[in-house]
């Protein structure tokens, strides 16, 4: 079971449909078990009964959820998957002591892999969606995975397979969403 | 929050309306009229029609125009969006933006830098499940441009009922597009909504059509009660 976490300014509000159905739908068609929730509601059973984790973005004037670090500390004893998906990065790097800095980009943009991993295995270079008014700096504990010629673009724990993405891969990138879901061992067989 | 809703009368943006009503408040809708008819950004079949629809919608117009030259229209659209914010206090937009990273991209932009919100309720949304959800809720919608083969004459003004869904689906299979018109196949305009209080009747159209490129374009029209 995989807990998609929704980062927009309120449950089911207007952006959901922006941000977390398009996510659904990747885990819908790669029959993957998931179950939503907005990162204000997410249970302790929730976490505990998750064998993998999506934080899913906002819309780019929507920070709310950066306001509410407390809601995201379960984050840092997770140890399973997880991928945070631009403003989902930026919670999970926030949980993990990093900061932010400022980098704004809409549109896309060439993304280059840095280090070997088995999420972008394969692929040196490819095109990406991003909007997002900042990056991330990487925490303490991880590495750059890729970058632009902007920022950082994809960070990694060290030995924990914890992503954060600033691009969305769920526009023109399903694949990464995909390899995820494989590395997670979250698809129903 | 108070919204404004990028507006052509086609079925996208007309869909996106409704569905930002179920959440937020629309407060105006804002159309971008463009001399172009190859404009990057603004359709322009039936666009003159805007403002029946907002009429019969019970929402403000505010209506634009533009060169429709590439990013000049940027400029016209930022001035159409101040116009928005300044008249009806609108904090964000919401356009019917599907698949078109160019189109969704260049709006997100322009409302960044007037400090505006920015939704696309039907982003990547499930061709097939959009175009039911469409004729379930209630949406009369008519095709009044065509633009690739196998779309001939006989498409112009055809309503998308089920039956044209099903036909829509095997042409999407066959000749590989897509089934919404996103690739540009085909127009639509909107003639009832939900939250349309009269539908709109059109009283003269003409039709102009060579080589499965063609528009129907509606002369006169009024509104009648459903």
């Amino acid at each position: 079971m995989i807990l998609v976490v929704d980062l927009c300014y309120r449950e089911n509000s207007l952006s959901r449909d922006e941000f977390v159905r398009p996510v659904e739908q990747i885990l819908g068609k790669a029959g993957a078990p998931f179950v939503v929730r907005h990162y204000a509601a997410v249970t302790a059973q929730d976490v505990e009964g998750a064998d993998a984790a999506i934080l899913c973005g906002t819309a780019l004037r929507d920070t709310g959820f950066a306001e509410h670090p407390e809601k995201f500390r379960w984050l840092t004893a997770f140890e399973r998957p997880v991928l945070g998906i631009s403003s989902g990065m930026r919670a999970l790097a926030a949980a993990f002591g990093g900061d932010t800095e400022p980098c704004c980009a809409i549109g896309m943009t060439d993304v280059r892999v840095l280090a070997p991993d088995p999420l972008f295995a394969g692929t040196e270079v490819f095109p990406a969606y991003g909007v997002h008014e900042c990056t991330v700096q990487v925490p303490d504990g991880f590495v750059a995975l890729a970058a632009s010629d902007a920022c950082v673009q994809a960070i990694r724990h060290r030995s924990l397979s914890i992503y954060g993405l600033l691009f969305h891969p769920e526009v023109r990138n399903e694949w990464i969403l995909e390899r995820f879901i494989e590395l997670s061992g979250a698809a129903l067989p | 929050m108070k919204l404004g809703v990028l507006f052509s009368g086609g079925k996208d943006s007309t869909f996106a309306c409704w569905k930002a009503m179920q959440q937020e408040e629309v407060a105006c809708l804002i159309t971008v009229t463009s001399r172009n008819p190859e404009s990057y950004m603004f359709h322009t079949p039936n666009v003159h029609l805007a403002a029946l629809q907002a009429e019969a919608a019970g929402l403000p117009l505010v209506e634009a125009e533009t060169a429709g030259e590439k990013e000049e229209e940027l400029l016209d659209l930022k001035r159409a969006l101040l116009r928005a914010r300044d008249e009806f206090g609108i904090e964000g937009v919401v356009t019917g933006a599907v698949l078109s990273v160019y189109q969704a991209a260049r709006v997100q932009r322009v409302c960044r830098e007037l400090g505006l919100w920015s939704f696309n309720p039907l982003w990547l949304v499930d061709q097939d499940a959009y175009m039911e959800d469409l004729i379930d809720a209630g949406f009369k919608v008519v095709i009044v441009g065509v633009f690739s083969c196998p779309f001939d004459e006989s498409w112009l003004g055809r309503e998308i009922d089920r039956r044209t869904l099903d036909e829509l689906r095997a042409i999407a299979r066959k000749y590989q597009t897509t089934l919404t018109g996103e690739g540009g196949e085909f127009e639509t305009f909107v003639v009832d909504a939900p939250f349309f209080s009269r539908r709109i009747a059109f009283e003269e159209v003409s039709r102009v059509y060579r080589n499965y490129n063609g528009v129907l374009r509606v002369e006169r029209a009024g509104l009648v009660a459903r």
